[in-house]
């Protein structure tokens, strides 16, 4: 299969970027879409151009670290699909395919295709964790969680961190990654105790840096992991809880 | 909260595009100072729009009725809670009460729009390809403030009369029929309204979601509900110009 | 060098619990005041910084990603074991004990294998109440599973994404230390060296991967949790980026360097579809569970998997070990499957697989219990090979996977510089010759969590009153000035091949002459090719771009660069050990039906190599093995 790729390439944050054009030739469908970087990239070493800088990892789409708008869509076409995971089988011989970094002002672009997703890690800190220093942790099997419960956590807590909800959102709103972490721990018995504190810190760290939700419901198709929009929801109940509940009661129920 | 100063500098680049400090106003006024808490807002007062847009909608099919009954609703909005309350009274209280809601609802929305935009100042230089947002979500910033000039230019019309070709003061019937027998005047109800119907699809939708309303017994309903509505009141609204200009009503 | 393993006295079961209780202990007002960097922020990093900050030490966190949240660890999928006896089925702390020191063919410390067996309990409850989300019965009680080589159910997961889970709540309570402020987070920043003053670790040279900045670091103790060296093979199931240039460069300073020939080579991943192959990927051993591993018993069967009949397909490994079929030990079925395909039976398109099959269990369980079970691994071949495995069988392949050698440490985590502790994968750990599944992540929690924390209290107890050696010492600085020239000298060298494709070569030569089978003849040629790749490497060697700033290349060529010697150091290792045993099978020591011989007479002991400078071949040392809890006895699957 032969592609022609328009690429962003930006030598810094500051820096004026442009869409490049490169062929790439002679791929194969079992390739996966980084792997036609690589092979776009190694062609641009042997001509003395510095090659495209892109973030990446594990490439079985579960570290979080590529990510790119392929074709206008974040990770590319498909669901729930990390750009890793992209397979050029998913494409037609011949075909264009245009790569732009994630845009967001919480996402400041460090190079080429390369952005700075940093702000996330600052929602997490402000509350994403449960308090339990080593060693204070109760017997695993004393409370017992719902197979429900435990599995809607665990779809929430599939999130990999990628950003492509923000990405993707026409708002830059980073309601599904908040909401998938927050999420995961409230919905456990093992949160309760921070559930409101929590929410409250996270969804005011979020909006220090990201935009808002207005529903549109494009995240939870542009998130690899398929995290519904569900979550969203729920996160906005527990944020009026948040400001309203009684916290001395918590312990009844 | 964005730490005071950056620890390295993978976080010393990025800016944050509101620092704000917690606010300390007592509840329920500190809500507003978040973007959830506005939407909360926006949605109650969504809410309070789609309880008169339904009742107004509703009341105005009277017209059906011919124009001694439409007269007799409207005088019934004035008389409302009679003998209790004076004349007009329960009238200004839902009028205060729209016209809170109308002020916040256009506010948040205006606020968090402008977030929006500084939340992704580079635009996308290629073209996006959009999956699940669609072409009312991506217009309520368009559709919302037509709606707010057709209220305008709707009292202006019918209930100040000032641009009404022969107002006539408890002549509501009379009123409306002469408005639509202006050409013109169909067109930007019609269209107005069409704009309102999709602004109400989308809104009668995400504000289940704004208010945390998601239980997977509902979620199918939450959109049905919408789209059912939304034709409702498109339907209703759009048939009264249109029965004038027909002559059906006159 | 002198190798002393610190073993405290006494019986095994009271062993850990005894040294701690004579640990010397720092004052809470204190722990302030000692500062430790933490290397590396995966399992064992994370949870090493997260409870040292929770401690109160002054701690310094560096990784090279931009989050701790997508190290390595991130991609472990089937689970993590612990002696929990929930299943009642028999286990207890002495048989994970027993089946780890067993499973690692008797070349780990009994120990440190007993120590890790005692912590398992304890990190299931840990993880547990960070709000790790691990699989449930319909009660609210917690699932278990068995896992390859043992048969008991002891392992926990979270759908095919344990190791994702584990290390978010690892991330995440390290995230809280942030907050806290006793934890500085320093992300995309990699370290380059480790400076040592006086004989004792003073602290650490990084580079900031963004602008280019090489700056140093100096604390009372390090800590260095920086995974794996698989990618040594180009080909593995290791993330691109991980690396062996943190422990390497230790190694430079004088750490002794462990079993480097212990590689684990995972049965069950997928093989390669063409020479554009830029990493394999794992498919769960867990799948074996449920999966029926097979051949077609003919050479070049063009047949279809599905128009086989079952009189002509081989389920070798049910065939030759009837007791655990298809759940024998990594290594085992690993070498089983490269024997069926160098026999030419292999299947797929490149004849490079074989099979593991769901149709059974499929009707035995149901498709949708099938799909429960390994729904999203399913989802994850076919989006790889195009092939849905409820339709057509899987085809899978062994892969590089796993580094058992690393640093060597003592009983307390400790290297042979002091004030330098290893933990996780980077150490040569617990696991011997060969690691059971679900059991890294064990480990590496176990030294993150338990271990390291007491550990380092004791040797920072000793230091009470000094200070860090201040940076601009003169072991900093000539540190810095080698990172410097070391930079100049590949910006400059403006050569004709990009790093990757050296990278892919020595991955090559290492797969060849050291995957899953080893012989002399193919060392010694490794010996003699993988210098002579290494000195082309420094003259041919093509970097683009500029050196302050995000250079995805440069970085590349420091870690290539260590991954030429320590190919090297394998080869080596694996030279000097003649014997076969667990993930070290040299072809000259087998049995007369082809299983692993091991010669416990004289290779009972861990080889420990020490640093002899550039060119000249490392030293040999030798920590002898003892068992008296577990006895030797060759390993039999059948
Ligand atoms: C595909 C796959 C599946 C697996 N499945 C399982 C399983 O089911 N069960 C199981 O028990 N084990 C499994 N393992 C093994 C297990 O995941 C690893 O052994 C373990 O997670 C290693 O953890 P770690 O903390 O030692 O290192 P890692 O998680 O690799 O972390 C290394 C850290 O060090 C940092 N680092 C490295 N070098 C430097 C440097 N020079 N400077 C700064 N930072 C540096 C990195 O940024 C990273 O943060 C699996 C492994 C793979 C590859
Ligand atoms: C009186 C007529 C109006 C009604 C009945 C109405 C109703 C609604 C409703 C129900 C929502 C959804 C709220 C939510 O999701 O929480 C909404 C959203 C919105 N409205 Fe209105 N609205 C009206 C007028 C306006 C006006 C005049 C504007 C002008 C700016 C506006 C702008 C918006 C915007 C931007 C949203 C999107 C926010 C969202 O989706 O939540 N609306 N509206
Ligand atoms: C085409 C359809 C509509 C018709 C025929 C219509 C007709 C009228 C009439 C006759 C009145 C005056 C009532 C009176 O004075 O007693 C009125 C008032 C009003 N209408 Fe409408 N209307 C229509 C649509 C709308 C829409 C879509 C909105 C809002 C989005 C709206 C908002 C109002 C408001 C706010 C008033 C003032 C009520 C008051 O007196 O407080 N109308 N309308
Ligand atoms: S919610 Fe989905 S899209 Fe957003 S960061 Fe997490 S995995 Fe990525
Ligand atoms: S796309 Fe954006 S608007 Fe909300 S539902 Fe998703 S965050
Ligand atoms: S490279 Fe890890 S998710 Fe894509």
């Amino acid at each position: 299969m032969d592609f022609t790729l328009k690429v962003w390439r930006q030598s810094g944050p500051d820096a004026r970027g442009q869409f490049e054009t490169y062929q790439a030739g002679g791929i194969s469908e079992d390739m996966s879409f980084l792997e036609v970087l690589d092979v776009v990239n190694e062609n641009l070493i042997d001509a003395g151009t510095e090659p495209i800088a892109f973030d990446h990892d594990c490439r079985e789409g579960i570290c979080g670290s590529c990510g790119m708008m392929v074709n206008g869509q974040a990770h590319g076409p498909g669901t729930r699909t990390a750009t890793c995971q992209l397979h050029m089988r998913t494409f037609k011989d011949g075909d264009t395919i245009t790569v732009e970094p994630w845009r967001s002002a919480a996402f400041p672009l460090v190079r080429d295709l390369t952005v700075n997703r940093s702000a996330l890690d600052r929602i997490v800190e402000s509350g994403g964790f449960i308090s339990v220093s080593t060693g204070a942790a109760p017997e695993a099997n004393l409370i017992p969680v719902p197979k429900v419960v435990a599995e809607a956590a665990m779809d929430a807590a599939e999130c990999i961190g990628c950003g492509a909800c923000v990405a993707a959102c026409p708002n830059g709103a980073a309601q599904l990654f908040t909401a998938a972490k927050m999420q995961h721990l409230n919905l456990l018995p093992q949160g309760q105790s921070e559930r409101y504190q929590r929410a409250e810190r996270m969804v005011e760290t979020m909006e220090e840096y990201f935009g808002s939700c207005t529903n549109h419901g494009e995240c939870q198709y542009a998130c690899p992991k398929g995290i519904s929009i569900d979550v969203i929801a729920y996160m906005n109940r527990d944020y009026m809880a948040a400001k309203s509940k009684n916290r001395k009661l918590l312990g009844q129920k | 909260m964005a730490p005071a100063s950056p620890r390295s500098t993978v976080e010393a680049a990025v800016e944050p595009i509101s620092r704000r400090p917690a606010s300390t106003a007592p509840w329920p006024l500190n809500l507003y100072a978040s973007a959830v808490g506005k939407k909360w807002v926006m949605a109650v007062t969504g809410v309070i729009g789609l309880l008169f847009i339904t009742g107004h909608m509703v009341g105005n099919l009277k017209i059906y009725l011919g124009p001694t009954e439409l007269n007799h609703y409207a005088e019934g909005l004035r008389t409302f809670g009679a003998p209790f309350a004076p004349r007009e009274a329960i009238l200004w209280v839902i009028r205060s009460v729209l016209t809170v809601a109308l002020v916040l609802h256009v506010h948040a929305a205006f606020s968090l729009w402008t977030t929006n935009r500084r939340a992704r100042p580079v635009a996308y230089a290629s073209r996006r390809d959009y999956i699940a947002a669609n072409y009312a979500s991506r217009t309520m910033i368009w559709t919302g403030p037509i709606v707010l000039l057709f209220i305008f230019a709707h009292l202006m019309d019918l209930t100040w009369g000032a641009t009404n070709p022969d107002f006539v003061s408890g002549e509501v019937y009379h009123n409306v029929v002469v408005s639509f027998q202006r050409y013109p005047a169909v067109i930007i109800y019609v269209a107005a309204n069409v704009a309102l119907g999709f602004h109400l699809w989308h809104g009668a939708w995400s504000l289940f979601q704004s208010i945390g309303v998601n239980n997977p017994y509902l979620n199918g309903l939450r959109r049905a509900f919408a789209t059912v509505f939304a034709l409702a009141i498109v339907a209703g609204n759009v048939s009264f110009p249109i029965a004038v200009a027909l002559g059906i009503v006159s | 060098m002198e190798l002393n393993a610190h073993i405290p006295e006494g019986p095994i079961e009271t062993l850990w619990d005894n040294h701690r209780f004579n640990m010397r202990l720092v004052n809470p007002a204190n722990k302030r005041r000692f500062h430790v960097i933490v290397i590396g922020t995966g399992l064992a990093g994370a949870a090493a910084a997260a409870s040292l900050g929770e401690l109160g030490y002054n701690v310094t966190a560096f990784t090279y990603h931009d989050s701790p949240r997508r190290a390595h660890s991130i991609a472990a999928q089937g689970g993590i074991n612990a002696a929990k006896n929930y299943a009642n089925d028999g286990d207890s702390v002495h048989r994970l004990f027993y089946d780890t020191v067993k499973g690692g063919d008797f070349r780990s410390r009994e120990a440190n294998v007993y120590r890790l067996a005692q912590t398992s309990v304890n990190i299931i409850d840990q993880c547990v109440a960070q709000g790790v989300p691990f699989a449930r019965e319909y009660g609210g009680a917690l699932e278990n599973r068995s896992f390859g080589g043992v048969q008991v159910s002891r392992t926990f997961y979270a759908r095919g994404q344990t190791g994702q889970q584990l290390l978010l709540g690892a991330y995440q309570a390290l995230m809280r230390q942030v907050d806290a402020g006793t934890v500085r987070l320093v992300p995309r920043t990699e370290m380059l060296d480790l400076v040592v003053v006086d004989g004792k670790a003073a602290g650490v040279v990084v580079r900031d991967l963004i602008t280019g900045e090489v700056s140093s670091h100096s604390a009372h103790a390090v800590v260095l949790a920086t995974g794996g060296y698989g990618n040594v093979y180009y080909l593995s199931t290791n993330a691109k980026k991980s690396n062996a240039t943190a422990a390497w460069r230790a190694h430079r300073r004088g750490a002794a360097f462990a079993n480097a020939c212990f590689t684990q080579i995972h049965p069950t991943c997928i093989p390669a579809s063409g020479e554009h192959q830029s990493k394999l990927t794992l498919m769960s051993e867990s799948l074996r569970n449920d999966g029926r591993i097979w051949v077609p018993k003919d050479q070049g069967d063009g047949r279809a998997p599905n128009q086989i009949p079952e009189a002509d397909r081989d389920y070798y490994l049910e065939r030759a070990y009837p007791s655990f079929g298809n759940l024998v030990p990594r290594d085992v079925a690993s070498r089983a499957a490269k024997r069926q395909v160098d026999a030419g039976r292999g299947v797929g398109p490149l004849k490079n697989g074989v099979y593991l099959d769901f149709a059974e269990s499929i009707g035995r369980l149901g498709r949708n219990e099938i799909f429960e079970r390994y729904g999203n691994l399913f989802e994850m071949y076919e989006r790889i090979t195009g092939e849905d495995p409820f339709e057509t069988p899987m085809r899978i392949y062994p892969a590089t996977h796993y580094a058992m050698g690393g640093l060597w440490v003592d009983y307390n985590l400790q290297s042979t510089i002091p004030g330098m502790f290893v933990g996780g994968e980077a150490n040569f750990s617990d696991h011997g010759a060969n690691r059971l599944g679900a059991s890294a992540l064990m480990q590496g929690l176990a030294d993150g969590y338990f271990v390291l924390p007491a550990t380092v209290g004791d040797y920072l107890a000793g230091m009470l009153g000094s200070q860090p050696v201040p940076t601009d010492h003169e072991a900093f600085k000539s540190a810095e000035r080698e990172i410097a020239d070391r930079t100049k000298q590949f910006m400059g060298t403006n050569g004709k091949r990009s790093v990757d494709s050296f990278h892919k070569e020595l991955g090559k030569i290492m797969w060849d002459r050291m995957g899953m089978e080893r012989d002399r003849a193919g060392l010694e040629a490794a010996l003699r090719d993988i210098p002579m790749l290494r000195e082309e490497f420094y003259r041919d060697v093509k970097i683009l771009g500029t050196a302050d700033g995000l250079n995805d290349s440069l970085e590349k060529a420091f870690r290539v660069a260590d991954f030429f010697e320590l190919g090297e150091l394998i080869a080596r290792d694996a030279l000097n050990r003649e014997e076969s045993c667990g993930g070290h099978f040299r072809v000259e020591h087998q049995t007369a039906d082809g299983e692993a011989e091991r010669d416990d007479e004289q290779f009972s002991y861990v080889a420990a190599w020490e640093w002899k400078g550039p060119g000249q071949p490392q030293t040999l040392h030798q920590e002898p093995l003892t068992f008296n809890y577990v006895h030797p006895a060759q390993r039999s699957y059948k």
